[in-house]
């Protein structure tokens, strides 16, 4: 263990890396790597969604085959289709940034910001539907012809769709606050082969929201 | 002498370091110098120590008498509660990964800073913020769940600030996520060349363990203190039964990072240890392959076993001895710890200075904790003792004994390098013997009173307890004046303490390359790492 003379490294970063990483590989390995960690903790943020979920289901497994009757399977196949469309848009976009087209970049970041407003307003008809016919959640829960006499529980159903549906929506509008962020920063040219993790990290997000919206839709829609 | 520039005895504080390198209270407040943050997390969790800790005191001041004369039971409720919830979300959860884990990581693994600085920056900022939730709970009147927030009492029929207090709670998770998670990176990505998985030092490791459980455990508690946010206000009804919830999910919930986190504070603890007892018996650790792999198996076995809380909750007897069993198993890399600690000492040159005899305080004190848990995990023992203070005594054996004696030796054994200065070894020697008197005062007793039946929670208690409740008020004022006195001469010394050496312990680990305090970018030049931490044979081959 010695320290070797020398603390300046004798040649200019791009001003892209941080000082503290020795070079542009570490920069990008450690960013890449963060990013999966951050993703590790969100899959546990929902597994206690999906928990809630399947201890609810086993508790009441008849009010959950009634109640999901009451989602609206043809906006949610709908919504799916969006979602997925939008993780194209923004792989393609990761793809223009490796090579270094900011042009690119900033189209398909837009094509997946599209996408995602479009989830949002197909999310806000449904929800609007059931706050309008009275299915809410918990006590708010006013559905006339879904009452305690024919199944049990049916408000906790609602509880776990808008919990779980809202979260996700709140990672949507999160993901769109960061597409933003790189399409500005692809319009001003910050892009190129060596320097591309922030639009990879973006993109492995805005997958694993899509991934997580691909369960809930057939766990809250589909599941018979 | 031969020293050179590796060991040398000059290069004391003289010149720039990371202390004096910029200057105003911006330059602090919004540095990303992971060693300016360790230090800026070391005085507020000191701080709110010291919040915590008027309440333990009031506490015991309650307990002195059998009859709740000084505090109605309303009041009590509200103390025990803010007691715990500051100890264990503002105190203890950040108590050493936050504070000397972000100063020494990257100086043990010989790099310039964590992987992401200014994540590390925003990780205390998110900490303060959350903290302020807290504080806001307190100044409006407190609140009365205890620090585990069971339903249905947190969520329908609680006194006082709940929201607030687990906004603050679920805020303080981002914290330690983005903690753990920076740690994990630089550990992974940024150690100097020849620092390979082998020769990082054991706190590291530690460390490491600690972060892994911060990543996968606190989102954990997030979606729930997140859904009971929402229980609270809305009405959603998965906790409640009167909605057709479950309160016991809850229970599920909470205990799936409440027990984990126990480790996210001890595993730091035993990191500190790895380091003080070999450095100041001047031995080469005993089996370190063994302690490192001990970390990573008991961060996780530590996922599995949340369900000993849980007893007597009503969850099934299968569910009660599977976790049992598994309970009984984490003692296992536990054990393999204590004993090569032990053996390290043996035939070791030990140095009866300050961090050594709180290392030892720490065997102690932790081996008693982690014996009384075997109590606890045995399903027909526990039936009697649960909710009683045998637990009591427990958790503050292991949690708070143990995190607060590790600290202290930590802080003792890297005074030096964070401030440059050397305190009085004399004083600290002294404090010692008044703080382990004190602190086993305070808590043994409570084994006594808790094993005859002594529930917990309450403001008054049956007269038969009475001698055992005054020993542990004697011990607490006792102890509560030790923690006063190390106060007071760790500050005195950063007036009048004389310049440390680099390496005044003559250990082998790379921290102690650098002066004392270091430079603001940790080392003079580039860092390479051609033996182990503990190697002292090496470390001396390569002086002479």
């Amino acid at each position: 263990m010695s320290t070797a003379a020398g603390a300046d490294h004798g040649h200019a970063h791009p001003w892209y890396q941080a000082h503290h990483f020795k070079n542009m590989e570490q920069q990008n390995a450690a960013n890449k790597f963060g990013m999966w960690l951050f993703l590790v903790q969100e899959l546990l943020f929902f597994a206690g969604l999906f928990m809630a979920y399947a201890s609810m289901r086993f508790f009441y497994p008849g009010t959950w085959l009634e109640a999901a009757e009451q989602l609206d399977k043809v906006m949610g196949a709908v919504n799916t289709i969006v979602l997925l469309t939008s993780s194209l848009t923004m792989a393609l976009g990761v793809r223009a940034a490796q090579l270094g087209n900011n042009g690119q970049v900033a189209a398909w970041c837009a094509a997946t910001l599209a996408g995602a407003y479009g989830f949002l307003v197909i999310k806000y008809l449904e929800y609007s539907h059931k706050i309008h016919v009275g299915l809410l959640p918990g006590k708010w829960f006013d559905f006339k012809e879904l009452t305690q006499t024919n199944t049990d529980a049916p408000q906790l159903f609602f509880s776990v769709y808008f919990m779980m549906t809202g979260v996700h929506g709140l990672h949507v509008v999160i993901g769109i606050g960061v597409i933003f962020w790189i399409m500005l920063r692809a319009l001003r040219k910050d892009f190129s082969p060596e320097n591309y993790s922030a639009v990879e990290n973006v993109g492995l997000y805005w997958h694993l929201v899509d991934l997580i919206w691909i369960f809930l839709f057939p766990l809250l829609y589909l599941v018979r | 002498m031969s020293t050179s520039t590796l060991d040398g005895v000059g290069h004391g504080a003289s010149g720039t370091n990371y202390l004096n390198a910029k200057k105003g209270l911006m330059s602090w407040l919004f540095t990303i110098d992971h060693k300016r943050i360790g230090v800026m997390y070391l005085a507020t969790v000191l701080t709110f120590f010291l919040a915590g800790g008027l309440f333990a005191l009031a506490i015991r001041t309650e307990l002195a008498t059998p009859a709740g004369d000084i505090f109605s039971a309303a009041v009590y409720n509200k103390l025990f509660t803010l007691h715990g919830a500051i100890m264990v979300f503002l105190v203890l959860v950040p108590a050493i990964p936050a504070t000397l884990g972000n100063f020494l990581l990257p100086l043990q693994l010989g790099t310039i800073d964590v992987a992401f600085p200014k994540l590390n920056l925003l990780s205390f900022h998110i900490y303060v913020f959350g903290s302020l939730f807290l504080l806001y709970t307190l100044v409006t009147g407190g609140v009365d769940t205890g620090w585990t927030f069971y339903t249905p009492y947190s969520s329908s029929s609680a006194d006082g600030n709940v929201v607030a207090a687990l906004t603050g709670a679920f805020i303080l998770g981002f914290s330690s996520i983005l903690t753990g998670l920076n740690f994990i990176v630089t550990v992974h990505k940024m150690r100097a060349p020849g620092v390979t998985w082998l020769r990082m030092p054991l706190f590291v490791w530690a460390i490491y363990a600690t972060s892994v459980i911060q990543v996968l455990a606190t989102p954990v508690i997030a979606i729930t203190l997140f859904l009971l946010i929402f229980e609270k206000i809305v009405g959603i009804g998965i906790f409640d039964p009167a909605l057709g919830g479950d309160p016991v999910l809850f229970q599920h919930f909470f205990w799936f990072y409440s027990h984990p986190v126990v480790y996210v504070m001890v595993l730091p603890a035993f990191g500190v240890m790895s380091e003080t007892i070999t450095v100041h018996s001047r031995k080469h650790i005993f089996g370190y392959t063994a302690i490192a792999a001990s970390s990573v198996a008991i961060a996780a076995v530590g996922f599995i076993i949340w369900g000993h809380h849980m007893f007597v909750s009503g969850q099934s007897e299968l569910s009660g001895t599977v976790f049992s069993l598994l309970t009984f198993a984490v003692a296992i890399p536990t054990a393999i710890k204590l004993c090569s600690w032990i053996a390290t000492l043996y035939k070791g040159s030990i140095q009866w200075n300050t961090p050594m005899l709180y290392s030892l305080g720490f065997l102690w004190i932790f081996a008693i904790g982690g014996l009384t848990g075997l109590f606890l995990a045995t399903l027909a023992t526990d039936v009697h003792l649960h909710d009683t203070y045998f637990v009591v005594a427990h958790f503050h054996y292991v949690m708070m004994g143990g995190v607060l004696f590790a600290l202290v030796a930590g802080m003792h054994h890297w005074w030096p390098k964070i401030t440059g200065k050397m305190y009085n070894d004399t004083i600290g020697r002294v404090t010692f013997v008044l703080s382990f008197i004190g602190y086993n005062l305070t808590f043994f007793p409570q084994f006594v009173a808790g094993s005859q039946g002594m529930p917990r929670r309450y403001h008054q208690y049956l007269p038969e307890f009475e001698m055992w409740n005054q020993l542990s008020t004697l011990g607490s004022y006792l102890f509560g004046l030790s923690l006063f006195i190390i106060l007071g001469y760790l500050l005195q010394s950063l007036f009048s303490g004389k310049a440390a050496p680099r390496n005044p312990w003559g250990a082998a680990s790379l921290e102690w390359r650098t002066q004392s305090p270091p430079v603001e970018h940790n080392f003079e030049g580039d860092v390479v790492c051609t033996y182990g931490p503990y190697d002292y044979e090496a470390h001396r081959a390569l002086k002479s």
